[in-house]
């Protein structure tokens, strides 16, 4: 059997545009959040967001490192955000001077939540101020969700299958998952996997505000937003940016030498078919996204010892968390669980990438990151660790992955360190 | 150099992201300096905006180099 491994990673996040300094604002209990800054949100009912920080800032993101003039004109930030992170991914894996051979075998799998909103807002002004002749010959194309796979494959030459999940905010596990299977079944022997999003723009804050799931009441507190698990959590933050992984075939990675940070053992994926925003209330969905996965790995969830959470500081954390509490039975008092949407925000179809990369890095580090802002504790967090506040030391021999979108579709991801 | 020119090649360097000094009045876009169809359009279209010319697509399908550009845009401004 064809197994698959985690050879490169990259990030841009509110935290950091590389991985290790997003790590280390992690691990040092760090708040991406602040007031929006991208536009005028006085009329808004949430004023605030995880923003990816400017150039000049301390742990901000230059586009012009990995993205041409050209494209940054005409893509959305979530592509340009995509196209970075893959070009980390891939020169963290050693492979940016790949042979032709290589590259019909490498392909992506980069996808997103909702794609290119502020563009799809911004031109739409434009097509009722000017009329049609003025809106741009890249307006469609700079808004595409497959865009990122597609300008990455076009950057690097990579020829093998070319793939882009939507499944809201499950997709950057979806994508992940998908990908390791394409080069479990032979498509390809790497395969660059993630998601990206970048919607902080007004009608992005305004529609998930009037689905009242935004919080709107830490305006005056931006850092205090994100509280998952906490009894006063209100709604999520928007955060934005990327995560990419590259994922390769074991024998293909030993074999040229490759810097291996885990294998992906386990994925699973399951509908909840009750309602398009929230999880169905007794959390079965997310119970059997969980159990498909760790049945894939083959392991119990004993053999897991930290969960990164889709905990978003909603209603639906406690929710998991009973799903969670079911699936563990015993086992729940040897596991570390945390949401590190607490510190960058969620990050909506980018969220299982990224989180999956501090997954992998908790792996690496023998270190969890913790839940910011966890001050009491909401009814049913009994008994479970969501490593408050501070990151904490511990073993970590697999970990394991939850994303749930819009829709009722859920995700679940087991990876684990290889010997 | 007439203002045209100098308009004409402030837009193309800044929506083809290429160095000033390369776009020559001789210069093709596509040839020299890596446009593409979909490019074409969009200067067209900011030229139009610049010099608040209309370009029909006759004769836009016509401007492939720096100068073509300059020369319809002398020849019917307002």
């Amino acid at each position: 059997m064809r197994r698959v491994v985690v050879t490169g990673l990259g990030l841009v996040t509110p935290l950091g545009a590389d991985v290790e300094t997003a790590w280390a604002n992690i691990l040092a209990s760090k708040s991406g959040a602040g007031p929006i800054t991208r536009f005028d949100a006085s009329d808004q009912k949430c004023q605030i967001a995880c923003e990816v920080k400017p150039a000049d800032h301390e742990y901000g993101f230059d586009p012009n490192k990995r993205v041409d003039h050209k494209v940054q004109r005409q893509v959305d930030p979530f592509i340009v955000y995509g196209i970075d992170a893959a070009g980390q991914a891939l020169e963290d894996a050693g492979l940016t001077d790949m042979s032709e051979e290589d590259k019909l075998m490498t392909g992506c799998s980069i996808g997103s939540g909702i794609g290119g909103l502020p563009g799809i807002e911004s031109e739409s002004l434009v097509l009722a101020e000017k009329g049609p002749s003025r809106v741009s010959p890249h307006f469609v194309h700079g808004r595409l969700i497959n865009l990122i796979s597609g300008q990455v494959s076009i950057k690097y030459g990579l020829k093998g299958p070319n793939h882009a999940v939507v499944t809201a905010c499950s997709t950057g596990a979806h994508s992940i998952g998908d990908a390791a299977r394409m080069i479990k079944d032979g498509d390809a022997d790497i395969m660059l996997a993630g998601g990206a999003e970048s919607t902080v723009c007004p009608i992005g804050i305004a529609g998930f505000a009037q689905a009242r799931a935004l919080n709107s009441s830490f305006n005056d507190r931006p850092e205090q937003a994100s509280r998952p698990y906490d009894k006063d959590r209100d709604g999520f933050v928007m955060g934005e940016g990327a995560g990419v992984l590259v994922l390769e075939e074991y024998e293909h990675a030993k074999a040229r030498g490759a810097k291996i940070y885990c294998e992906v053992i386990g994925y699973g994926l399951s509908g909840d078919a009750f309602h398009v925003t929230a999880p169905e209330p007794t959390g079965d969905g997310a119970y059997r996204s969980m159990q498909m996965a760790l049945k894939k790995a083959g392991m119990t969830p004993a053999d897991i010892d930290y969960i990164n959470a889709h905990g978003t500081s909603t209603m639906a954390d406690t929710i998991e968390l009973g799903a969670v509490r079911r699936l563990f039975g015993d086992a729940i008092g040897g596991v570390s669980m945390s949401s590190t949407k607490s510190a960058i925000g969620h990050l909506l179809g980018g969220a299982g990438a990224v989180e999956s990369i501090f997954c992998i890095l908790a792996l690496r580090d023998q270190i969890v990151p913790p839940t910011l802002n966890l001050d009491n504790p909401d009814e049913g967090c009994e008994g479970v660790d969501l490593v408050p506040h501070v990151a904490k030391k511990r073993e970590v021999r697999a970990v394991l992955n939850n994303s749930f979108g819009f829709g009722g579709t859920n995700a679940s991801l087991v990876m684990r360190k290889i010997d | 150099m007439s203002d045209t020119a100098d308009r004409v090649k402030k837009i193309v360097v800044e929506h083809l992201g290429v160095e000033a000094d390369k776009v020559t009045e001789e210069a093709s876009f596509i040839d020299d300096l890596g446009a593409d169809s979909l490019d074409i359009v969009e200067l067209v279209m900011a030229f139009e905006e610049e010099f608040g010319v209309e370009i029909p697509d006759d004769a836009a399908e016509k401007i492939s180099t720096v100068s073509d550009a300059i020369k319809y845009i002398e020849e019917n401004k307002g």
